[in-house]
């Protein structure tokens, strides 16, 4: 069973047309990354799937249960508050600009919403934070507050946050765009780690080199729609015309 | 009549002065946060209302405020005011008003936070109370803070306007006691009162904004 569907997705803002009719499904532990140029829907498709924005039209689904489907009219309806609550524990999502919680210390940040919303065990919540601060190698911040951090080790927090409450899906919306290159490396580094963990991750990246060597499969997108997808090697192998101008940059850096 | 008198009289009015600094607080600042509800609600007719409200309470004296709230229940409904009505009437009169301004601050301080806070918090699945209480409201209280403190001074100031409706507050005692002794001496004093008064006011909140700086 797939973990996450989205079927026949549209999106427009004020009549611009962001997302025309997208498909996308993602399997158990699967690692999608998903490529394109500025303002091809990305981020929108990473916003839908979350839940974050509504679609005009289409269908999503998490494991087989309906978050959002198609009325009669073809317009898009979501599910009652109470099950999509439910539904939206089997992701996360890691933000751009981290979105940490700057009154709250790192701690805080990771177990506040393990305790608060999902009333866990707070000795099991602890432990959980500690183990995943030590993965993020930030086992000495735990008492610090964001403001004290670079944006390598806030984004490495922000991610330790959503992996806490145990998603099966996590999601990245161009989580080192905001970082120099040396804090990226770090970052990247940590979420290539993850791999182990088996949770499917779908990231929307730039990172050329990166969205290769992790994915089992890439995604490339332009104008709204999914131009082509496949492993790595074939996308970045592509003959497309369309995909081939954009990476002809990257395709040439990575042979 | 010597200093110890007028300061002694002072003292008395000062205490009634507090109890119309405490009250209007300890009403308006919570008030104040159900206006800015609804002065941010979806419900446009709400908003509309709420808007309405909080401009008249800005637009016009607070003195005149004091005055309609004191008088309105004999003129509109003929109802007998007692002499008790005229502290009611002062509290009153300072809530509703400060209750405005107070939601006003609000606004500005819960519409600053940027919404990345919301996103977040919806996403590790924080209820929309749960996201104010914890998340929101603990942030815009600090972005908050240096607009609250003006107001409060200003509010120290302002319970001298009970005087209108005879209320024995600190300025009234004064004024009186400066008709009678035909001198400036107690409203120097009672400078000097509103004065320290303030300088409490400040030192406090400059310490509540010192507790709050431990993030950014």
């Amino acid at each position: 069973m797939n973990l996450l569907e989205m079927n026949h997705v549209q999106k427009s803002f004020d009549g611009l047309s962001v997302i025309r009719d997208i498909s996308l499904q993602v399997g158990d532990g699967e690692i999608v990354s998903i490529i394109g140029p500025s303002g091809s829907g990305k981020s929108t498709l990473l916003r839908c799937a979350t839940m974050l924005e509504t679609m005009d039209s289409g269908e999503l689904i998490y494991l087989g249960e309906k978050a959002a489907w198609n009325s009669d009219q073809g317009k898009t309806v979501y599910a009652p508050k109470q099950e999509l609550k439910r539904i939206r524990q089997n992701y996360g999502l890691v933000f751009q600009n981290f979105n940490l919680f700057p009154h709250y210390s790192v701690m805080k940040n990771i177990t506040d919403a393990p305790l608060t919303v999902q009333k866990r065990n707070k000795d099991e919540v602890f432990q959980t934070a500690r183990e995943l601060l030590r993965k993020m190698g930030l086992e000495d911040k735990a008492d610090a507050y964001p403001c004290q951090l670079s944006g390598g080790q806030c984004q490495r927090v922000a991610i330790a946050r959503a992996l806490a409450l145990n998603p099966k899906i996590l999601f990245f919306d161009e989580p080192t765009s905001a970082l120099d290159p040396e804090l990226t490396g770090e970052v990247l580094k940590v979420i290539k780690s993850l791999a182990d963990l088996h949770i499917a991750m779908v990231i929307v990246t730039h990172e050329m080199a990166f969205a290769r060597d992790i994915s089992d499969r890439v995604i490339f997108m332009a104008d709204g729609v999914i131009v082509e997808q496949g492993t790595p090697a074939e996308v970045f192998a592509s003959e497309n015309e369309r995909t081939q101008s954009f990476l002809g940059r990257y395709g040439a850096m990575l042979k | 009549m010597d200093i110890s008198v007028i300061i002694s009289k002072l003292m008395e009015g000062m205490l009634v002065s507090v109890q119309i600094f405490t009250v209007t607080l300890i009403f308006s600042l919570p008030l104040g946060l159900l206006i800015s509800f609804g002065r941010m609600a979806k419900s446009r007719a709400l908003r509309t209302v709420v808007q309405g409200y909080i401009s008249i309470m800005r637009g016009t004296p607070l003195m005149l405020q004091l005055m309609v709230v004191y008088f309105g229940p004999y003129y509109l409904f003929g109802l007998q005011i007692g002499n008790s009505y005229r502290l009611w009437a002062t509290f009153i009169g300072f809530v509703i008003n400060y209750a405005a301004y107070f939601a006003e601050i609000y606004r500005s301080g819960i519409q600053s936070m940027p919404a990345g806070q919301y996103e977040a918090a919806k996403l590790l699945g924080y209820s929309r109370p749960q996201t104010f209480v914890k998340i929101i409201m603990p942030q815009a209280i600090k972005r908050i803070l240096p607009s609250v403190t003006n107001e409060v001074i200003t509010l120290v100031k302002d319970t001298s306007l009970a005087f209108t409706l005879g209320v024995m507050e600190m300025f009234t005692n004064a004024k009186a006691l400066a008709a009678s002794q035909a001198s400036l001496m107690p409203f120097v004093a009672a400078g000097i009162f509103y004065y320290v008064f303030n300088l409490i006011v400040a030192v406090v909140m400059d310490y509540a904004e010192k507790k709050l700086s431990y993030y950014q």
